[in-house]
């Protein structure tokens, strides 16, 4: 496994013409290829990656900066828009999809001077918890091939526990960064909603879609999340940065308000998490925390209020795929309806149907009041639950998910059990605030990687990583 | 407690421009009416005084200037994926009768 040193690092080697970019490249693409049977990566973006890493290096000899990520590589999600490969969402409607234009955060990404190299697997449309989903395979997670590596992000997340490559993007709408992030054992953020632009990044649930970082500590992470954050006039729902930044100096865990959410600690974790979450909380009191107990009486409801939005949005937002604009397109259509309807069904996933009829359930007339503003509603709840709990405390802490890492298949027949996977991240993004999972040790069970989430409130995030990133020391 | 049946879901399948195999349509039969029946614990919840959250951020009117601005896609580009145009348009099948 490639062991690649801090983000910080390579892009100051780099810049000082101590690492040549190409070669920076190749080592990304090589471990890729040698880790091929772990199936996280659908495609590399190899021609252009490595003409990137040309330019690059001829700017250093030029004297001039490529910036501060300068020849590092990256793995995208392939739901975002990316040049040099196509862009799926791993899903058949999509497949061969060449983008016109890129994801803004992945513009901002380049201008830095980071290099995409390959597009990672999901669960189609990122509907899922595992990249079971997947309208092509399931990725295998790196600590146990029996096992998934969480999703929908899982591809993302196992590519930076390979040493694919520094860093890589997810997205998080339900979980879907933090939760794969914990199932292997690399830190996951979610910053909070609007923090950075959805432009160019297939839509999922566009309240509560998010971008997700990877990477093995929160240094690494910092910095990136650093380059994407801002305002952008392409996605109008994007909120002002922190203009101090987010790269974080030495904290301290003296005197920091924590609590940690009591109805995630009780029936429904397993044993194993729950050692490693008391034993992370033990330190963190040891270190100065305070940590108390907070309930969020409302928040076992999270669940369902988000299976009613998120449905409900995706049916939405999937409505362009009709085999008109772009994607698989039935070729036999007596008529436009009869396109529209066999298009659908031939291009769509099981999971991405199953989501369009629950939504279009929700949203059709005559349920509207009594399932969508309703789930709304308790989503006004929510926030002002949390809102109380951050009057008493500076942070929230709990597990990520009930249990480690599970078998490939043990959900895969059961819709709704695999919803439960997500039982512990969903409410974040409904309230919209940041979130991160950092490792904090294995299960004494079956040695599988568990994650403690961290949460903070709402444009926190920059407070959030310097938890994180003092907390991670003394795990 | 919603139970759906089988003509719910075509009906639906209707809606969302999804044409359903017959082993689809029972199966969904089946799944979306215990997905609606776990989501219907939201039936009891009080939530009197409380409005809908459509979003998170607080931002309100975000505007900007109504002008063109040229970000140099070429129409050929953003049409490549079009699976069938004519005269720079996306052809689609005729709609009336």
């Amino acid at each position: 496994m490639a062991d690649w040193e801090p983000i910080a690092d390579i892009a100051a080697k780099v810049k000082a013409g101590q690492l040549k970019a190409v070669d920076l490249v190749e080592r990304s693409l090589a471990e890729i290829a040698k880790q091929e049977s772990y199936k996280a990566i659908i495609a590399t973006t190899e021609d252009r990656a490595r003409e990137r890493a040309k330019r690059i290096d001829a700017q250093v000899a030029d004297g001039e900066d490529p910036g501060r990520l300068a020849g590092v590589p990256f793995i995208a999600k392939d739901n975002f828009l990316v040049f040099g490969a196509n862009t799926t969402a791993a899903s058949n409607i999509l497949k061969g999809f060449d983008a016109p234009y890129q994801s803004t955060v992945i513009e901002k990404l380049e201008a830095e001077g980071a290099i995409c190299v390959a597009k990672a697997n999901l669960d189609a449309f990122a509907h899922g918890a595992s990249t079971e989903n997947s309208d092509f395979f399931t990725t295998l997670n790196p600590h146990d091939t029996t096992r998934v590596p969480g999703g929908s992000s899982g591809g993302s997340a196992a590519s930076i526990a390979l040493g694919m490559a520094p860093f890589a993007l997810g997205t998080d709408t339900g979980g879907s960064t933090r939760q794969p992030g914990s199932f292997v054992g690399v830190v996951g953020y979610k910053p909070t909603y609007g923090l950075m632009s959805r432009s160019g990044i297939v839509a999922m649930a566009s309240s509560l879609d998010t971008v997700g970082t990877f990477a093995r500590n929160v240094a690494d992470a910092s910095i990136v999340i650093d380059v994407m954050a801002g305002k952008d006039e392409l996605d109008s729902t994007t909120i002002d940065r922190e203009q101090t930044g987010y790269i974080t100096v030495q904290g301290d865990l003296r005197g920091k308000k924590i609590g940690i959410i009591k109805e995630y600690m009780g029936e429904g974790l397993a044993d194993d998490v729950r050692e490693q979450i008391e034993k992370a909380v033990a330190k963190m009191r040891e270190a100065g925390a305070e940590v108390t107990e907070v309930s969020l009486p409302s928040i076992s409801l999270a669940l369902a209020v988000y299976y009613i939005l998120c449905p409900a949005e995706v049916s939405s937002n999937l409505s362009r795929f009709d085999g008109q604009r772009y994607g698989y397109s039935y070729a036999d259509a007596q008529d436009l309806n009869e396109s529209y309807t066999k298009s659908r069904e031939i291009g769509f996933g099981k999971e991405a149907k199953r989501r369009i009829m629950i939504g279009t359930y929700v949203l059709s007339s005559g349920y509207y009041d009594a399932y969508y503003k309703k789930a709304q509603t308790v989503r006004t709840k929510l926030i002002q639950e949390a809102e109380a709990a951050f009057k008493q405390v500076d942070f929230l802490i709990g597990p990520v998910a009930p249990t480690t890492a599970f078998k490939i298949g043990e959900n895969a027949n059961n819709p709704l059990a695999m919803y439960l996977a997500d039982v512990m991240t969903v409410a974040i993004n409904l309230i919209g605030v940041p979130a991160i999972s950092i490792p904090c040790g294995v299960s004494g069970e079956n040695g599988l990687p568990v994650g403690l989430q961290l949460i903070a409130p709402q444009r926190a995030d920059r407070a959030l990583l310097e938890l994180a990133k003092v907390t991670e020391e003394i795990l | 407690m919603t139970k759906l049946t089988r003509d719910d879901v075509l009906r639906l399948a209707q809606l969302a421009r999804i044409s359903l195999s017959d082993d689809e349509a029972n199966e969904f039969t089946d799944e979306l009416s215990a997905i609606l029946q776990y989501v219907e614990q939201l039936s009891s919840v009080d939530v009197s005084g409380l409005q809908p959250t459509n979003q998170v951020t607080g931002l309100t009117n975000v505007m900007r200037k109504d002008e063109v601005k040229d970000y140099g896609y070429a129409p050929h580009d953003l049409l490549k994926n079009v699976p069938k145009t004519e005269a720079n348009q996306l052809k689609v099948k005729r709609m009336i009768g």
